[in-house]
């Protein structure tokens, strides 16, 4: 068994720590045989810049009730999330090997209840952020510092109920919400702009009276800047909107809507760790 | 704790108003003309109140009808509290989860169709599964708007509430009970639906009354027959048992407010000790209490019984009296399901009405 990784790490060391990430993820979803790899690996550098870096998050004690939140509301990519909890330490890694198999604490969308560190039990999309934005009011009543971040994909935001939270959010003033999106062009279906456009996203989000960044979601130092100037923003939410690949880092898996939700074969994984093992020592 | 003898020696009161009972009368409208009344959606609204005053964890949340449920009074006394989330009752409710992972009480109030249908999916996924500390609290329950028609009227809030896991269920007849309810669900760990009247419905009760979440209260003895009735139908199950009375006939009544957990040991015990039941509610009667009780009598204890609910149908606008009597509801409709059980009980016999 590995030490927990410690936090705030260096760029160079969340790099690593992200294609160690990736690495997690093509294991669990290959043993696991079922899972979705292409919106886990288009999230995992913004992931692992939350819980390396900038988020205050102690993993012997995930209830403490002054510790940042982290909600993945597009709940199925929660290998990513897995990946980065037993990283941290909040479990032993071993436990990944059991991905959606019963008795697991990983469950197939991610269960508060049953996994350390998961803050929202997150699976029908575009509840998150509500939920969220719950956990940012009760900051705000409770006159607590904690800071609340939702990743969103780029296919949730079909949802209503995203833009039902979005305009609470604002309404609310609630400069202790960020939400990341996660915009990786592609959904179950197809590219999202065939499925369902949702550009223009920024304007979008503009018009919904957030402070809205764009930065490109797979650059450390420009997550790492967005995310921590985010927690400066007063008066009211921001959304940092993070341009991604779906399936970044594995070639074949890249912009390839059927990765969504179907696990490698071992051959296939096999290419896929190559792939990623490279990247560690770029 | 009230408990008085009426003037049919069959049969016994207990926590019924003594001065409610003269007024049951023999027809559905006879207690709402001369009794007190009042729709349980504004019970809530003051229980609410109070309970904000002792508890400093307790929020409420609005989806712009608190003008309607005068939950208003609430944001006015406690403004840093409230929270109006405008025309948006999934975001509302997913974000009273979120709010329940901090520690606090949400009493997030709504419409029952609204919380049960619209809302459905973050009421199930972002409520219940997770177990948070949840309260929803639901008017229009039923079909009690009757003047609103069909969208507003939440005739299916019991059946789908009761089939979601670690829900608590709650349905009650009148304000005393119903504002019993509202304190009692902020010391229930997890969530609880709550399930009020729009329409004014007869003050029954004095707050005396043994409100438990899941125990179902006689309110009248009777040997002949039970009905179990919840919300706005123990009224109506009144009535229906005092017109049987007439006829010679004890029959108990069961204010069953809980549906979830049910009391399925007053059920049995009613079974075993009348022989013929029959269910009220103004739910449908498919899932709600009828379904309910029909469980745990089919598997412990199958003996006649009827289920009085709305059928297979969606009501209309109309005034809630005469939506009720086309809709089957009425004490006169409960009272021929009482006789008509009572004639499929071995030895039983029927008597007609007039």
């Amino acid at each position: 068994m590995k030490m927990p990784q410690q936090a705030p790490m260096s760029i160079e060391e969340l790099q690593a720590m992200a294609a160690a990430i990736r690495r997690d993820i093509i294991h669990m979803i290959t043993v696991a045989q079922s899972g979705h790899p292409g919106g886990s690996l288009s999230a995992a550098d913004i992931v692992t810049a939350l819980y390396f870096r900038v988020m205050r998050v102690d993993p012997h004690n995930p209830d403490w009730p002054d510790r940042d939140r982290f909600i993945l509301s597009k709940g199925h990519a929660c290998p990513v999330w897995y990946a980065a909890l037993a990283e941290r330490g909040y479990f032993d890694k071993s436990h990944l090997d059991t991905l959606r198999k019963l008795d697991s604490i990983l469950q197939g969308h991610a269960d508060m209840k049953k996994t350390p560190g998961v803050d929202m039990t997150v699976g029908s999309l575009g509840q998150g952020l509500s939920a969220g934005l719950g956990i940012a009011l009760s900051g705000k009543l409770r006159r607590k510092d904690y800071h609340v971040w939702v990743v969103i994909g780029d296919g949730e935001i079909q949802e209503g109920a995203i833009w039902e939270a979005a305009m609470a959010a604002a309404k609310w003033k609630l400069d202790n919400l960020t939400a990341i999106l996660d915009l990786n062009r592609l959904q179950n279906d197809d590219f999202v702009a065939v499925t369902m456009p949702v550009d223009p996203a920024a304007e979008k989000w503009r018009a919904f009276n957030w402070h809205v960044v764009e930065i490109d979601g797979h650059q450390m130092p420009e997550i790492v800047a967005a995310l921590e100037r985010a927690k400066t923003i007063q008066g009211r939410p921001t959304i940092i909107i993070a341009h991604t690949v779906k399936g970044k880092g594995v070639s074949f898996m890249e912009n390839v809507a059927a990765w969504h939700g179907k696990a490698p074969s071992p051959e296939e994984a096999q290419r896929a760790l190559e792939e990623l093992g490279q990247s560690i020592r770029r | 704790m009230a408990s008085i003898t009426h003037r049919v020696e069959t049969s016994a009161y207990h926590y019924v108003r003594p001065e409610v009972i003269p007024l049951l009368g023999l027809d559905t409208h006879d207690p709402f003309a001369a009794a007190f009344q009042q729709a349980t959606r504004y019970a809530y609204a003051e229980a609410i109140l109070e309970l904000g005053e002792k508890n400093p964890d307790v929020v409420v949340l609005d989806a712009d009808v608190s003008k309607s449920m005068n939950t208003y009074k609430f944001a006015e006394r406690f403004p840093e509290r409230s929270f109006n989330f405008g025309v948006a009752e999934q975001n509302m409710m997913a974000a009273a989860a979120g709010m329940a992972t901090t520690g606090l009480i949400p009493y997030a109030s709504t419409y029952a169709v609204f919380a049960t249908l619209r809302a459905l999916d973050q009421v199930r996924n972002s409520i219940h599964y997770p177990c948070l500390n949840v309260k929803i609290a639901a008017s229009h329950g039923g079909i009690t708007p009757g003047p609103d028609g069909v969208t507003h009227q939440g005739q299916e809030d019991l059946s789908i509430m009761r089939s979601i896991a670690n829900s608590t269920v709650i349905a009650t007849a009148d304000s005393p009970t119903t504002q019993l309810a509202v304190w009692a669900a902020a010391v229930w760990e997890g969530p609880v639906y709550l399930s009020f009247s729009r329409d004014p419905v007869p003050i029954l009760f004095d707050m005396d009354y043994p409100f438990e979440i899941g125990r179902a209260v006689t309110i009248r003895e009777g040997c002949d027959a039970t009905i179990i009735a919840n919300r706005d139908m123990v009224c109506q199950a009144l009535v229906a048992a005092e017109r049987l009375a007439r006829e010679g006939l004890g029959v108990r009544v069961i204010d069953c407010h809980t549906v979830k957990p049910l009391d399925t040991q007053a059920i049995l015990q009613a079974a075993q000790e009348t022989g013929a039941i029959v269910t009220a509610e103004s739910n449908v009667i498919y899932g709600g209490l009828g379904s309910a009780v029909a469980e745990v009598l089919v598997e412990h204890h199958p003996i006649p019984m009827q289920r009085i609910g709305v059928r297979d149908t969606f009501a209309e606008s109309g005034p809630y009296l005469e939506i009720i009597k086309k809709y089957g509801l009425s004490a006169q409709h409960i009272a021929r399901a009482v006789q008509q059980v009572i004639a499929r009980k071995e030895g039983g016999r029927s008597r007609p009405l007039r």
